[in-house]
């Protein structure tokens, strides 16, 4: 049977006809739909779980491996960054199950706080990587990096990126087939997983040898192709850059890479051979085409026409390879000056109010990653720092140390819910340990808003949706020594404004955690609004422009002249404001802002 | 090989259900025998930003990405959506656009105005090839203004020769039982729409 899918579900579908057992994730675009397919799909044959962390999910999976079960750990890019303390090391120790990592980059940045370059991961840890193009790769190549885990005892990395993640194409579907490798641990195998430093070195050799193997296995790998047209120009590549070039080439020859490390030597001896010219064609960095250089080989054209940066398509690949036969599109019109459509909070978000308190104290804000990221863009303009996860935390006490008193009063760190407890929690550890007087608040929604609403500890449910234990935010930070641990309803404009301003200034470590503010997107409980809806009662509205500063899309702008243009009191105005009824859920927000009364209750 | 590819486009304002839409036409010409193909290019869709999904199908497609300049069909839920990719559609290309303005942040602020006379411009360039949906009155009148995707879905159906009830079982392949009455009549009066 075929189906079409998307290639993170493919994924998914590949571990389960692999047989995997365990399956663990910290959700991140555009990895985030694997699991969730595998704890929706797959649920009888997969224990799947969201960790707290990417460490602690390769950590998980790692386990399963050195119990004999087939286990998948996926992340984004910059997951494994988190992941890769115990990534490098499980180079060493290899496996039992086989163990696959699925690494998803995101060329561009979509959704992401950097553009890095998993490849790289390979080579530094010394592990084989896959490069799947489409959705049936996806799912093939998870299969096959199951079978190269366990024959090489190794971790296999598979890259995906957005546009393999994200796209869908035809999948052939098979049979789950259980693995042959017995369950069990025996104490025995301690050497091999006990990386002390006489262990080290007995599989530091290990690892050597384990490569030319690789190397060997890759030159025969029947997914590294070789596709001989016409001779003059031939491409090596990989991955999503395969369709795109043979989309603009079709008569080119090809040597398309399934397993882009180690890198098919022989075989890229043979493609010298048979063709004329190498065009190297590979996103971001250019990593192919240093090893293939290394090699000694002359390469005609690579990074000196392709960009280094941002996303490929087949346009970009037609620009750079063409050079100046290219032809651009004819241009109607010209869109660059449209108005552009970024990402919004949601109207009614509980971060949106939050951030105008702290924006009307004039803080510096420390900032972190999730929905209230976009709490930096205008109007708001109320996050001026973002790094990675947990960031914040650390970053607002390093600058509060630095600026000593001057500090105080001027600066806290914001933080989302998940993000707290991916990465939260030790810098608070550290604020309260060396003495800090800094500020953080818990923005807690009660779910993970930006990668599309995972569970994680602080929600009291699995990904299974099944009630479990719930971490408490307030205790947790009293046992970490935080002494001044408050609770504030970010709906309360003026309450909020009160205790985030006294605790900023206090000369102490403090905790501001926000409740009953769940995500407007929440699929279990939202917050019940007083009101249905607001309004704006044209005669009253002085069109101050006040409440257009909190940047909610239900509310907007409209110009007017003539009898318009006064009030019913005879004030001038150039313009009033509106209320989109539908897309208002009545947080009340604009209402305590607006100094004249003009917003109303609305009646249903 | 490149001719027997078709390039649709669609194009609009996260949380409009475009994503949908064209999970069903690749169900719908993917049982019609076609390699198909398709891409959701967006950053945050959910928070109200530009969605835009490339859908591609025929006998082998290789990118998932289509080529501006080459787009057979814009498939437009909002106009400034829609507009933004004008120079995306080929010259004999066809443009079936909803009659729908959502205001994106600069304009709700005052900052600049929603772009005048995106049905005219279109017209002027593709002739008799723009097709208007009136997609918001026909989904509020139905009860649910939500259901636009399925609403232009319908209007699009018209362009093919694929039977009705191919179209109809996909849909309520994609679609939860208690729902699938009121997108089956959103798929019929988009149908009749053209
Ligand atoms: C190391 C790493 N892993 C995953 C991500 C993807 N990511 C971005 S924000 C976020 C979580 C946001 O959740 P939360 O902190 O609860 O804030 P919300 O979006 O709900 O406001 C995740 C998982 C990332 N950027 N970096
Ligand atoms: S998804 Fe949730 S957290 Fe994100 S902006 Fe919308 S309401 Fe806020
Ligand atoms: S009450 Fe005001 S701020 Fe809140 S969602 Fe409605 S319009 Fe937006």
């Amino acid at each position: 049977m075929e189906k079409v899918m998307q290639g993170n579900y493919a994924i998914a579908r590949g571990a389960w006809e692999a047989g995997a057992k365990v399956a663990c994730a910290y959700p991140g675009t555009p990895s985030s739909e694997i699991l969730f397919a595998i704890a929706n799909q797959y649920k009888d044959d997969i224990y799947a779980e969201w960790s707290p962390n990417e460490k602690v999910a390769l950590e998980v999976a790692s386990g399963a491996s050195f119990a004999g079960a087939r286990a998948i750990a996926c992340m984004k890019h910059v997951g494994l960054n988190v992941a890769s303390d115990p990534f490098m090391t499980l180079s060493y120790t290899g496996v039992k199950g086989g163990l696959v990592i699925v690494v998803a980059d995101d060329p561009y940045s979509h959704s992401s706080q950097n553009e890095q370059d998993s490849r790289h991961w390979a080579r530094f840890g010394k592990v084989p990587i896959l490069e799947p193009s489409d959705s049936q790769e996806c799912k093939d190549f998870t299969k096959i990096a199951f079978e190269i885990s366990e024959q090489f005892d190794t971790p296999v990395l598979l890259r995906s990126e957005t546009r393999v993640s994200h796209s869908f194409s035809p999948v052939k579907l098979e049979e789950r087939k259980e693995s042959t490798i017995p369950l069990g641990l025996n104490v025995k195998d301690a050497p091999k997983y006990t990386m002390i430093p006489i262990y080290v070195r007995v599989r530091r050799q290990f690892v050597e040898e384990r490569m030319k193997k690789l190397e060997a296995f890759s030159d025969e790998f029947q997914h590294n192709m070789m596709e001989i047209n016409d001779s003059k120009i031939g491409v090596i590549t990989s991955g999503i850059c395969y369709p795109y070039t043979k989309e603009i080439f079709p008569d080119h020859s090809y040597l398309k890479l399934g397993m882009v490390w180690p890198l098919p030597k022989k075989l890229i001896t043979q493609f010298f051979k048979k063709v004329e010219k190498v065009i190297i064609v590979e996103q971001l960095d250019p990593f192919l085409e240093t090893e293939i250089r290394a090699i000694g080989f002359k390469v005609y054209h690579g990074k000196d026409v392709t960009p280094p940066i941002y996303e490929f398509s087949p346009d970009v690949i037609e620009k750079s390879l063409k050079g100046k036969r290219y032809r651009p599109p004819k241009e109607r019109v010209n869109v660059e000056d449209l108005p552009k459509r970024p990402p919004n909070l949601c109207s009614g978000c509980s971060h949106r109010p939050l951030f105008y308190v702290l924006k009307k104290l004039g803080l510096f804000v420390f900032g972190d990653i999730g929905c209230y990221t976009l709490a930096t863009a205008p109007p708001l303009n109320a996050i001026h720092t973002t790094t990675c996860m947990g960031a914040g935390v650390g970053e607002a006490f390093g600058a509060s140390k630095a600026l000593g008193k001057e500090g105080l009063g001027k600066i806290c760190a914001v933080i989302g819910d998940s993000t707290f407890l991916h990465a939260g929690i030790t810098p608070l550890m550290d604020v309260v340990y060396n003495k800090g007087n800094s500020t953080t608040l818990i923005l807690d929604n009660e779910t993970t808003g930006m990668t599309g609403l995972q569970e994680h500890p602080g929600t009291g449910f699995t990904i299974r949706g099944e009630p479990t234990h719930r971490v408490d935010f307030e205790e947790l930070a009293k046992a970490l020594g935080v002494k001044h641990v408050r609770k504030v309803d970010p709906y309360n404009i003026k309450e909020a404004m009160e205790i985030i301003k006294e605790e900023v200034e206090r000369d102490e470590p403090s905790v501001i955690i926000t409740v009953n503010g769940p995500c407007m997107l929440h699929r279990r409980e939202k917050r019940k609004f007083e009101h249905p809806f607001y309004t704006v009662d044209p005669d009253q509205c002085r069109g101050c422009g006040l409440c257009l500063e909190i940047g909610c899309p239900a509310i907007s702008w409209k110009e007017v002249c003539g009898e318009e243009a006064l009030t019913k009191d005879g004030q001038k105005r150039k313009g009033v404001v509106q209320i989109n009824s539908l897309q208002c859920p009545g947080c009340s927000v604009c209402y305590q802002i607006c100094k004249f009364e003009a917003i109303i209750p609305g009646k249903a | 090989m490149k001719d027997n590819v078709t390039n649709v486009l669609l194009s609009g304002v996260g949380g409009q259900g475009t994503i949908l839409a064209s999970d069903i036409l690749c169900t719908v010409f993917h049982e019609n025998g076609y390699d198909v193909k398709k891409s959701e290019v967006h950053g945050m869709a959910q928070r109200g930003g530009d969605v835009t999904t490339h859908f591609r199908f025929g006998k082998k497609v290789y990118s998932p990405l289509i080529k501006c300049g080459e787009v057979d069909y814009l498939l437009s839920f909002e106009l400034l959506e829609g507009f933004r990719y004008i120079n995306w559609v080929k010259d004999n290309g066809k443009v079936i656009l909803n009659n729908q303005e959502i205001n994106p942040p600069v304009v709700n602020l005052g900052k600049t105005e929603y772009p005048k006379n995106v049905v005219g411009t279109f017209k002027k360039f593709f002739n008799g090839n723009v097709f208007i949906v009136y997609g918001l009155e026909i989904a509020s009148e139905i009860g649910d203004p939500r259901i636009v995707n399925i609403v232009m879905l319908g209007a699009f159906s018209n362009f093919f020769e694929i039977e009705e009830e191919i179209w109809e079982r996909s849909l309520l392949q994609h679609l939860p039982q208690k729902v699938q009455e009121l997108n089956l009549s959103a798929f019929r009066r988009g149908r009749n729409a053209l």
